[in-house]
């Protein structure tokens, strides 16, 4: 097979990082021998040994056990096994990797990533398929990015090891097994930077993570009508790429973010915002937002009907067009 | 009562809680059973009884400067002077402490300054002293969370190999937290140097022990776990020298973590904004309030011939210099440049935050043109 996956690529650049820089640790749940329950860390802990360890059920520990590590300068890049099982682990990036160098008066810098598969689509069962990215993105103090492709993931896991600040990395699970042709490694933008995907001028597209593809053979669907779209990946949550997205929308006049969380307070309503309040002038519409319903995420059956696809999003193209 | 309570257990088998509460000074107030010999010459006694009188002096004077408006709250460890200044003496200066909000002896005891380490209560940052300096890391408010932290540090100090223990100061509500389970789980499975100790001064705010837990002691949940637990009297505070002296050395030998359930009292209210009257008797505070520690290392070096009225004397007037001079290091706590509110939340420049801090430099210039 020509290429590699998403998930090669994150293996591979946790595995550069553990080559380079002796300080880096990888652990979690099941990543030593059994090598992730999705093989992101298969073979690690083979050619690392112990640098790349099994812990004991308990995600509150696995990170907050990172914290007491970073502190002591080591480099954790630390495995949450899914989206939904990310919470008990919720207070220890709230209250102290996201506030520890705040509080700190900057005596304390914890370099530490969180990796999180996340996102639907995978017909899996209750808690897998989660989009948590608006509770991470809204807390002061972290960064949070979401890669969109198999390139991009090695070079952005890389640059989050390597950040002095900590990192919530969400790993779309539906684009894992996706395959990009070349070679690593590979070095794309830096975090905080938005990557134009697909330039056009009828619409811009917003997406991150799982969405980009669904923007991408939206765009692609979108020619057919003569529209000629351009697809944005934010690729970071948190810092937000706003002036990527005015220079677009300046140029398009019309904006529609798509993503798999629910509309309400997701990251679609920030961008509408700083849109309206940047770009007012240049808008020829209301930003629109294609998105998961605001239900607890349904059961894999219906999962389908839940996740925005592409007629919903060439629906909201249309809708756009017709201010 | 055994002699040498850390040779009972053998570390990974047949770890078990070792029996009754460890002793050594009398106890004025009630018969005591048979005390153990402490670690400590008649020069360090009476040092940490200057330490605690000062401490306790100081702890004074920040419930004063509360009610006077100048500290936002206080959390008084009076009454608690034994068990946190006991232990902390017995730490080298390699070692970690991890705090919770009320280890104000134990700061101290690291040498971090009265303004330093108010900033917090008085309001003018959320932390003021360098935790590396000190090895005294944050305090932590959110009860227990601070034990995992505890628990890292001391698994990566014992994978760079360095000599240190990590001290985790909990409290008895704590253990009653996931936390402080998962804190000690991971250190015994990953046989970390930590010691836990838990200072079981009977309330969680208004929650009383026996609503805490239906366990005999807090000390039990280390051997369920598979490492030692110890008791020991808190307010002993050569008993609580000798048994922490004794946790770390084990922490230090390799052994994997240890459990000290320090057996103390909270006279004062939670903190200043808590009315303990609401929730307990007066007879019960009283009652441990005769069991005091200060009183009680007194009543030893008393005993010994040790305690002059010279001595008494001098250790009240430095203890009134320290607080003087304390005071005015709080007073002078400020809250400096607001613009530093963005300062550190990154290491670097974000955008937002920029446009935010211009945002508040123009409201500044604009109030100061008014």
């Amino acid at each position: 097979m020509s290429g590699f996956s998403m998930v090669e690529a994150l293996n591979r650049a946790l595995a550069d990082e553990l080559a380079e820089d002796d300080k880096v640790l990888v652990f979690g749940q099941d990543v030593a021998a059994l090598g992730g329950v999705f093989r992101v860390t298969e073979g690690l802990h083979d050619r690392f040994g112990d640098r790349v360890f099994d812990t004991p059920l308990a995600e509150s520990a696995i990170v907050g056990t990172a914290i007491g590590m970073a502190m002591y300068g080591y480099r954790p890049v630390v495995e949450m096994q899914f989206d939904g099982f990310s919470y008990p682990a919720f207070e220890q990036i709230v209250s102290h990797v996201a506030k520890m160098r705040n509080r700190s008066r900057g005596h304390i810098s914890l370099p530490m990533v969180i990796r999180i598969p996340f996102g639907g689509g995978i017909g899996s069962v209750e808690h897998h398929s989660e989009s948590p990215e608006t509770y991470f993105a809204h807390t002061a103090g972290l960064t949070v990015v979401s890669p969109a492709a198999a390139d991009d993931a090695y070079s952005l896991l890389r640059s989050s090891i390597r950040s002095d600040d900590p990192v919530v990395f969400l790993e779309p699970k539906s684009r894992y097994w996706h395959r990009h042709e070349g070679t690593l490694p590979v070095t794309t933008l830096n975090i905080g930077v938005a990557q134009v995907r697909r330039p056009g001028t009828t619409a811009t597209l917003i997406g991150y993570g799982p969405t980009v593809e669904v923007c991408l053979a939206a765009a692609v669907a979108g020619s057919d009508e003569g529209w000629d779209l351009e697809v944005i990946d934010l690729r970071s949550l948190s810092p937000l790429d706003t002036s990527t997205l005015i220079s677009s929308v300046e140029k398009t006049g019309r904006a529609i973010v798509v993503h798999e969380a629910g509309s309400f307070l997701g990251m679609g309503a920030e961008i509408a915002s700083q849109l309206t309040e940047k770009a007012f002038y240049s808008l020829q519409a209301p930003v629109l937002r294609v998105t998961g319903f605001d239900i607890p995420y349904p059961s894999a059956q219906l999962e389908a009907y839940h996740l925005p696809g592409v007629d919903r999003v060439l629906d909201a193209v249309a809708r756009s067009l017709s201010y | 009562m055994v002699d040498n309570p850390i040779e009972t257990n053998s570390p990974g088998s047949g770890t078990r809680i070792d029996p009754g509460i460890v002793r050594c000074l009398p106890d004025q107030t009630r018969p005591t059973s048979r005390l153990l010999e402490h670690k400590l010459t008649s020069d360090e006694l009476l040092h940490l009884y200057q330490r605690m009188v000062e401490i306790r002096r100081f702890d004074e004077l920040a419930m004063s400067l509360q009610r006077q408006g100048q500290l936002g709250v206080w959390a008084s460890c009076l009454g608690q002077e034994a068990a946190q200044i006991g232990s902390a003496y017995a730490l080298a200066d390699q070692d970690w402490v991890f705090p919770s909000y009320r280890e104000t002896a134990v700061g101290l005891m690291r040498g971090i300054t009265p303004g330093d380490l108010l900033h917090q209560y008085r309001g003018t940052w959320l932390g003021g002293y360098d935790p590396y300096k000190h090895r005294f890391a944050m305090n932590s408010i959110p009860i227990a969370t601070h034990a995992l932290h505890a628990t890292g540090l001391a698994m990566a100090a014992k994978r760079a190999g360095d000599n240190l223990v990590s001290v985790a100061y909990i409290g008895d509500g704590a253990t009653s937290e996931g936390d402080a389970h998962e804190a000690m789980n991971f250190a015994a499975v990953f046989a970390a140097p930590v010691v836990f100790f838990v200072q079981n001064n009977h309330w969680a705010i208004s929650v009383p022990l026996s609503a805490q837990t239906a366990s005999p002691t807090l000390a039990d949940r280390a051997p369920a776990l598979g490492f030692r637990g110890m008791m020991v009297d808190g307010n002993d505070v050569a008993a609580v020298h000798r048994v922490m002296s004794d946790a770390l050395e084990h922490a230090r030998g390799g052994h994997g973590p240890v459990l000290v359930e320090a057996i103390t009292y909270r006279i004062e209210s939670h903190t200043t904004a808590d009315d303990h009257t609401r929730y307990r008797t007066a007879a019960e505070v009283e009652e441990w309030r005769e069991r005091d520690p200060i009183a009680r290392l007194e009543h030893h070096l008393d005993s010994l011939g040790m305690l002059t009225d010279d001595i008494r004397r001098s250790t009240r007037e430095a203890a009134d210099a320290k607080a003087s001079a304390a005071r005015i290091e709080i007073l002078q706590l400020s809250a400096g440049d607001p613009t530093e509110l963005f300062q550190h939340v990154y290491h670097g420049e974000r955008p937002l935050l920029q446009e935010q801090r211009e945002m508040l430099r123009a409201e500044l210039r604009a109030w100061e043109e008014m």
